[in-house]
């Protein structure tokens, strides 16, 4: 076994059991920060894939700013996850049903599993040589020529879902005041004080 | 050696642990949008090692693609549960009954 095939089996394992412990956990902050461990080992197998842009992707996208927002939410709301964890023990057994009846169709499937004969002819876009064009370099330039309607396609799905969530959890709090910039720079000087001419010796 | 077959197997357990989430925390949906995540970790997973055995670059792509929409699934996600618990006080699932559907 060489030193990437230990790798391997590290993050393997790690990844596994942080999952369950993601899922199984009693407190959702810890279930985030498993969650956190489970991507970044994931990050560490595209490594091992030589992907690496989509691991550090998987690093900045996930770890830095999505686990980051349900680490904000989590802690943020004032839930009783305690109540919510009652029925875990009433779900249990069904939950492992499901899960060993997957294992056994993907089981089935994996046993009678092969690559189709032509499936090196079919490759759509064939990985340059690491040596000549990095892993980044190559996608870059795939992504921008071929795939360039689809990488749009992406950044529209960013903005609506961005519009989305903006539109869903903002809210106008009567009770809180608020500059209004509109009323401040429309407002007049005899709106709000008179000129009084007054006479000398006179009070008003 | 680590071959193709090793990542599809470490990708189906993740997924199968994915799904295991889903029915083991029915009610918090705090905890069910984190094992959609992680279903959608396995599928990445899937893609890159087809990707890298296979020597075509297509599969990372579609890599990022999932990797977008799984963003902003989570932020439209956790945006839904944020008002819903403004409005009700609880994100209990179960509680998710006003449409009557």
């Amino acid at each position: 076994m060489t030193v990437a095939d230990y790798a391997f089996y590290l993050f393997a394992i790690v990844m596994l059991v942080a999952g369950v412990f993601t899922v199984v956990s009693r407190n959702p902050v810890h279930s985030v920060l498993w969650l956190i461990v489970t991507f970044l080992t994931a990050s560490g197998l595209f490594v091992l894939l030589g992907a690496e842009f989509v691991a550090m992707l998987l690093v900045i996208v996930y770890v830095g700013a999505v686990m980051v927002l349900f680490l904000f939410v989590v802690m943020m709301l004032d839930v009783d996850f305690a109540e919510l964890k009652a029925g875990m023990a009433q779900y249990l057994p069904f939950g492992l049903l499901i899960g060993v009846v997957l294992l056994l169709q993907m089981g089935f499937a994996f046993g009678d599993w092969s690559s189709a004969e032509g499936a090196e002819a079919l490759r759509r876009s064939i990985t340059p040589d690491a040596a000549e064009v990095h892993n980044t370099a190559a996608l870059g330039q795939l992504m921008y020529d071929d795939y360039l309607m689809l990488f749009q396609l992406a950044g529209l799905v960013l903005l609506v879902a961005m519009i989305g969530a903006i539109v869903l959890t903002l809210r106008h709090r009567s009770d809180v005041k608020r500059q209004n910039v509109l009323q401040q720079m429309y407002r007049k000087p005899e709106d709000s004080f008179e000129m009084k001419d007054v006479k000398p010796g006179q009070g008003l | 050696m680590v071959g193709l077959e090793h990542y599809l197997t470490v990708a189906a357990a993740l997924f199968v642990i994915g799904i295991f989430g889903l029915f083991l925390n029915r009610k918090n949906i705090i905890i069910i949008l984190m094992s959609i995540e992680m279903i959608l970790l396995s599928v990445n997973i899937n893609l890159v090692a087809f990707s890298s055995f296979m020597g075509d670059l297509t599969g990372q792509i579609f890599t990022m693609l999932v990797l977008t929409v799984a963003a902003a699934e989570a932020a439209i996600g956790l945006a839904i549960l944020v008002s819903f618990f403004r409005n009700r006080g609880t994100i209990d699932v179960e509680d998710v009954n006003v449409m009557k559907g």
